[in-house]
């Protein structure tokens, strides 16, 4: 019996300081909350808005921003896409149609090809699926953001080139 | 040096001079009922403001900046806005209570600004029983916040201001009890007899922890009972669209609005005469150069930055703290706040009856 009352006892005892450590521990938590907005409301250099009309040439933009899907080429007007369609596949809301051609090679070969890469900015969500899916790392995300223009079949866009064609190497 | 109760007696005297003593009374009250009318509108228009600008600040925005210099008169603008906006009142409600919320949870504001001191020897009612009155008329407020909700005929309104209800009730009583601990300290109900007592050091000082304690759950209560985030459980934006005052628009809203902002001036101004001694200068003990520096600085500018630092401290919470769940909130009065301060009066008590304190 005398066992068991120790043992109520000490429960009891356990009960309390965990009590007062959960108010102790609360406490703390919140105060580091606090350090952290206080420490912002002091320090005015954090501040990330952008006054974005006014400082349109000085616009500090952060690394990640995704503005629209762009195909970058090279300086013989190359690029990289192979027409694989895996972007195309990637595309949770059918942004990105692939035309492809076949190019007669010079042994008298058929070689798959882009014919157009087809870009539909007024659907796409900025998702960056496309780009992760890509195995060549044909297409990536530029920074441009103004894209507003009064006829919505302009923001169809064909991304390669006229003429190009794909980077010597790249399967 | 001027101050305002030279001003005030000056006026007095002029009234008494010139009318019969009943209509210097009367021409008093009017006098007092327009200056608490346009404290009010100055004090909605500087509070709202200073709020978007510390929430803006401590969530590394830059916040208004357009109107006028440094945005200083976005509240402005925002006032005159909603002025001419349509007051709306919704064919299902109840229109007489519907119209009569926003007017009784103004008026209640108004009633709690009367036993404030506001400088020395300024003070509209100091009547002995300043603090129970304090926390009697302040739970009016639930009334019109469960009246607005009832009368919107809206769910969200209705839920709103059921939440608020049990809030508010709930707050109360911690509130009430960390109030009771500076009254014990003090012996006395009245507003004056507090400030006075603090002339040698303010209680938060002289009453070493248990007046920090109550201090910490005075200000915890106070922001749930003025329905402020982390409690804002009332209006809940992400939840309840805007909880009681969802059918309410144009100047009705901006009442409740306004509302909220004098409760919150109210309730640090309570939290300041309590625990930082009101007007009362920095007096330490007995350093008879440093009290009489101290009392250079006028005692409505030593009033009015304590409780504007207290606004401040209410601000930092709503812009640090997520909003409790329901649960959680009744679960941090009942099983927390209320048991330790009603451990903390005990102490205080131990503390006036031995004479522990300064």
């Amino acid at each position: 019996m005398a066992f068991l009352k120790f043992r109520v006892r000490n429960l009891e005892l356990m009960f309390i300081t965990k009590y007062i450590k959960e108010i102790f521990g609360a406490v703390g938590s919140l105060l580091k909350g606090m350090r952290r907005t206080g420490y912002y409301f002091t320090h005015h250099k954090e501040i990330i808005t952008q006054q974005y009309p006014d400082n349109r040439t000085t616009l500090n933009l952060p690394e990640r921003f995704k503005g629209e899907v762009v195909m970058p080429h090279d300086e013989h007007n190359e690029h990289a896409c192979t027409g694989c369609t895996a972007c195309e596949l990637a595309c949770p809301n059918g942004t990105i149609k692939i035309v492809t051609k076949f190019d007669v090679m010079p042994d008298g070969k058929k070689k798959k090809a882009i014919d157009k890469f087809v870009y539909h900015l007024e659907l796409c969500t900025m998702c960056n699926l496309c780009i992760v899916a890509c195995p060549t790392d044909a297409i990536k995300m530029a920074q441009t953001f103004e894209h507003s223009v009064f006829d919505r079949n302009k923001l169809t866009k064909v991304l390669n080139n006229p003429g190009s064609k794909i980077r010597e190497g790249i399967e | 040096m001027w101050n305002f109760s030279d001003i005030s007696n000056k006026i007095d005297q002029w009234l008494h001079e010139t009318f019969n003593p009943t209509l210097a009374l009367i021409f008093e009250m009017l006098i007092a009922g327009i200056c608490v009318i346009s404290l009010f509108a100055l004090l909605g228009l500087v509070l709202v403001l200073m709020e978007r600008k510390v929430s803006a600040w401590m969530q590394i925005r830059l916040g208004p900046n357009r109107v006028g210099p440094k945005g200083a008169f976005q509240s402005l603008a925002d006032t005159v806005k909603l002025l001419v906006k349509e007051g709306l009142t919704p064919g299902g409600a109840d229109k007489l209570l519907f119209n009569l919320a926003p007017f009784i949870a103004m008026i209640v504001a108004m009633l709690l600004m009367a036993p404030i001191a506001f400088a020395k020897n300024f003070q509209l009612w100091d009547l002995n029983i300043g603090v129970l009155y304090l926390s009697a008329v302040s739970s009016i407020s639930v009334i019109s916040i469960l009246m607005a909700g009832w009368a919107s005929n809206n769910k969200y309104s209705l839920m709103g201001a059921m939440r608020s209800g049990a809030q508010i009730v709930s707050y109360e009583l911690s509130a009430g009890l960390s109030v009771l601990a500076i009254v014990v300290l003090t012996g006395s109900l009245s507003i004056n007899d507090i400030i006075l007592s603090q002339a040698d050091g303010w209680w938060i000082f002289k009453g070493h922890i248990p007046a920090l304690i109550s201090f910490v759950i005075f200000i915890i209560a106070v922001t749930a009972e003025t329905n402020r985030a982390p409690f804002d459980l009332a209006e809940a934006e992400s939840e309840l669209t805007a909880g009681f005052h969802t059918e309410y628009s144009g100047m009705k809203f901006a009442l409740f609005f306004l509302a909220e902002y004098v409760n919150v001036f109210i309730v640090c101004a309570l939290g300041a005469t309590l625990f930082f001694g009101g007007w009362m200068p920095l007096h330490i003990g007995n350093w008879q150069g440093f009290n009489h520096v101290m009392d250079y600085i006028p005692s409505s500018l030593w009033f009015f930055g304590k409780t504007f630092f207290l606004i401040f401290v209410i601000m930092w919470f709503r812009w640090t703290f997520p909003r409790l769940r329901i649960d959680q909130l009744l679960n941090l009065e009942w099983k927390y706040l209320l048991p330790i301060s009603m451990f903390n009066l005990l102490l205080v008590t131990l503390i006036a009856i031995m004479g522990w304190h300064f």
